[in-house]
C-alpha cells in the first residue's frame, strides 16, 4: 500500500478530486495549508508599508491507496493540477504499513 | 526623546510658518474687515424692521427639524459602526476588540461629558468669550424641549453637535491602536476634549476667536479634522512605534471590514456636512454634491498615485482616498462649486497618499493607521485650498464685501496655524502628563499577545 501526498494550488484542487474519482479512488483527505517552495513568497503593500508574504497558500491532499493504484494516482494528480507554470506543488510517495478501518476492523487493501 | 523632541518642532516651526505667513497678510485683512463690518452695518439698518419681525418669533420649521434628526443618527453611523469597521479592519487580529471597544466606549464616554459641561463651554457665551464659553447650560440647564435655536429644537442641535464632539476624539483612536492603555486613552481624551476640542469649537463656531477672524470652517476642517489630526500625530510620536514595527508584517487584517467602515463613513458624512447647514435648503443641495464629488475624486486620485508608483491600485487605497477627500471638502463644502471640490478632493488625496507613504517613512514615527496623514493633512489643504477654490471664476459662491482671495486666504492660513499650535502644545502637555501618572502604554508582553485578550478578555475571532 502506498500513502500519496499531494501539496497543490487551491483552484485546482476539484479538478484533481474528479480526476481521483475517475480512476476509482475511495477517499481523500484534504487539508488548507501555507508553505513556500522555488515560487518564493510575494509581496503586499498597504499605504506604502511593504510586507513579504513568505508563506503561500496551498492545498494538501493525502490519498492512502493499494499497490496497483499508485502510479495512476500519481499520473492523475500530475496532469490534473498542472498549469505548467512555477507554484503547481509537489507529490510525495510513501509506503504504507497498516490501514485500519475503525468501524469493521477491516485492515489491509479491504480497509482501502 | 531628543528625536521626539526634533520632530515636535517641526510641526511647530510649519505651524508658526502658516502663522507667521498670515500675519504679514493681516494688516490688509483688518482693513478689509473693517470696510466689510461698515458694509454690513449699513445693510442693518437697512432691513432693520424686517429683520426685527424675524427676529421677534423663532418658528420651529418641521422639515429641518426631521432633517437635523437623521443627520444626527447619521453621523453617529459615521463613527459606530463606520469608523470603528475602517479602523478595525486594519489592525492585527489580535487587536481587532480593542479598537472597537476604543472607537466605542470614547464614543460614549464623549457623549455624557457633552451634556454634563461640553455643549455649555462650546455653545454659550461666558466671560473669557474669545477662547471658551460659560457654564450657564452645563448639565444643560435652563434648556427645555421648547427652547428653539434656528429653526430646530435646542436639544437637536446638542445632540447634532454632540456626535461631532464624540466623533472627534474617536478618530484619534487610529494613531495609537495596538499599544495604547484603555484607561489611559480614558483620561487622555477627556482632558483633550476639555481643553482642546471645546476651545477650538468655540473659537470656531461658538462666536470666539477664530470666527471674529473671518476663517470659514463650514462643517470641521480645523474643529475636527485638523485637531484630531495634530493630537494623532504627537501621540505616536510621544507613544513611540509599535513593537516590531517595520520588521514584523501588521498588515490590515480584514480589508473587507475597512471597506465596510469607509463606505459607512461616506454615506454618513451628509449627515456631517449637509446636516451643518442646519436646515434643508438650498445651501444643503450644494453641499451635498461637493460631498459626494470630492469623495469620489478622492479616490480616484489616490489610486492614480499607487497605480503610477507601484503598479497596482488597492482597495485600501480606494478607501483612503475617499476619506481623505471627504475630509477636505469638510470645510470647503458650502462654498466652493461642485468642479471646485472634485479639484480639492482629488489634490487633497494625492497629497494626504504622499504624507501617509513617503512623509511617515521620512519622519520614523508610527502613526497607525495613518491619522495624520490623512485628516491632519487633508483638513489642512481643505481648509486653505478653500480659500482659493471660493472664488467666482472656480465656481464658489464668492467673497464677503471687502475679503480678497489672498486675505481669505491669510486667514484660512493663520486659522490652520493657530490650531495646530494649540491642539500641539496643549495635547503634547497632556500626554506628558498621563503618561506619567496612569500610563498610556501597556506591557511589552500585552502589546505582544494583543490587547483583545490582555486588556478586555475577550477574543475576536474563534477557529
Amino acid at each position: 500500500m502506498k500513502f500519496i501526498t499531494a501539496v497543490i494550488k487551491p483552484f485546482k484542487l476539484d479538478e484533481v478530486r474528479e480526476a481521483l474519482s475517475e480512476i476509482g479512488v475511495q477517499g481523500i483527505t484534504v487539508t488548507e495549508v501555507k508553505g513556500f517552495g522555488r515560487q518564493k513568497g510575494h509581496t503586499e503593500l498597504y499605504r506604502g508599508a511593504e510586507y513579504v508574504i513568505d508563506f503561500l497558500p496551498k492545498v494538501k491532499l493525502e490519498v492512502a491507496v493499494s499497490e496497483k493504484l499508485a502510479k495512476k494516482v500519481v499520473e492523475a494528480i500530475t496532469k490534473s493540477a498542472l498549469t505548467g507554470k512555477i507554484g503547481d506543488g509537489k507529490i510525495f510517495v510513501m509506503n504504507l504499513d497498516q490501514v485500519q478501518r475503525i468501524r469493521t476492523g477491516e485492515t489491509g487493501d479491504d480497509a482501502l | 526623546m531628543k528625536k521626539l523632541f526634533s520632530k515636535l518642532g517641526m510641526v511647530g516651526l510649519l505651524s508658526f510658518l502658516l502663522f507667521g505667513l498670515s500675519e504679514v497678510g493681516m494688516s490688509n485683512e483688518v482693513f478689509d474687515l473693517s470696510n466689510g463690518t461698515m458694509l454690513l452695518a449699513d445693510n442693518h439698518i437697512a432691513v432693520a424692521p424686517a429683520v426685527e419681525a424675524v427676529e421677534e418669533a423663532p418658528t420651529l420649521d418641521t422639515g429641518d427639524t426631521a432633517w437635523m434628526i437623521v443627520a444626527s443618527i447619521l453621523v453617529i453611523v459615521m463613527a459606530i459602526p463606520g469608523l470603528a469597521l475602517f479602523y478595525g479592519g486594519l489592525v492585527r487580529s489580535k487587536n481587532m476588540l480593542s479598537v472597537l471597544m476604543q472607537v466605542f466606549v470614547t464614543f460614549s464616554l464623549m457623549s455624557v461629558l457633552w451634556v454634563i459641561y461640553g455643549y455649555s463651554l462650546a455653545f454659550t457665551e461666558g466671560p473669557y468669550n474669545t477662547w471658551i464659553g460659560g457654564l450657564g447650560a452645563a448639565f444643560l440647564g435652563g434648556i427645555s424641549g421648547d427652547s428653539i435655536s434656528g429653526t430646530i429644537p435646542e436639544y437637536v442641535f446638542v445632540t447634532f453637535q454632540l456626535t461631532f464632539a464624540a466623533l472627534t476624539p474617536a478618530l484619534i483612536v487610529g494613531s495609537f491602536a495596538e499599544r495604547i492603555k484603555f484607561s489611559g486613552m480614558l483620561v487622555f481624551l477627556t482632558l483633550w476634549l476639555t481643553t482642546v476640542y471645546l476651545p477650538i469649537c468655540h473659537m470656531v463656531w461658538g462666536g470666539g476667536l477664530i470666527s471674529s477672524w473671518g476663517a470659514i470652517d463650514f462643517a470641521g476642517g480645523t474643529v475636527v479634522h485638523i485637531n484630531a489630526g495634530v493630537a494623532a500625530l504627537v501621540l505616536a510620536i510621544g507613544l513611540g512605534r509599535r513593537l516590531g514595527y517595520g520588521k514584523e508584517v501588521m498588515a490590515p487584517h480584514n480589508m473587507p471590514m475597512t471597506m465596510i467602515g469607509a463606505s459607512l463613513l461616506w454615506a454618513g458624512w451628509f449627515g456631517f456636512n449637509v446636516g451643518s447647514e442646519l436646515a434643508a435648503d438650498s445651501t444643503a443641495g450644494l453641499v451635498m454634491i461637493n460631498t459626494q464629488v470630492a469623495a469620489a475624486a478622492g479616490v480616484l486620485g489616490w489610486i492614480i498615485m499607487e497605480w503610477m508608483a507601484r503598479g497596482k491600485p488597492s482597495m485600501l487605497g480606494g478607501a483612503s482616498g475617499a476619506i481623505s477627500g471627504l475630509v477636505a471638502i469638510t470645510p470647503a463644502c458650502a462654498v466652493v462649486g461642485p468642479m471646485g471640490a472634485i479639484v480639492l478632493g482629488f489634490i487633497a488625496s494625492i497629497i494626504a497618499y504622499w504624507a501617509c507613504t513617503s512623509l511617515k517613512k521620512s519622519l520614523g514615527y508610527d502613526d497607525s493607521l495613518d491619522v495624520f496623514g490623512i485628516h491632519g493633512v487633508a483638513g489642512i489643504i481643505g481648509a486653505v485650498g478653500l480659500a482659493i477654490l471660493m472664488a467666482p471664476q472656480f465656481g464658489g459662491v464668492g467673497y464677503d464685501d471687502g475679503v480678497t482671495m489672498i486675505s481669505q486666504f491669510m486667514v484660512q492660513a493663520k486659522s490652520v496655524g493657530f490650531t495646530i499650535i494649540w491642539c500641539g502644545v496643549i495635547s503634547f502637555i497632556l500626554f506628558k502628563i498621563v503618561d506619567v501618572t496612569v500610563g498610556l502604554r501597556v506591557s511589552e508582553e500585552d502589546e505582544r499577545a494583543g490587547l483583545d485578550t490582555t486588556s478586555h478578555g475577550e477574543t475576536a475571532y474563534h477557529s
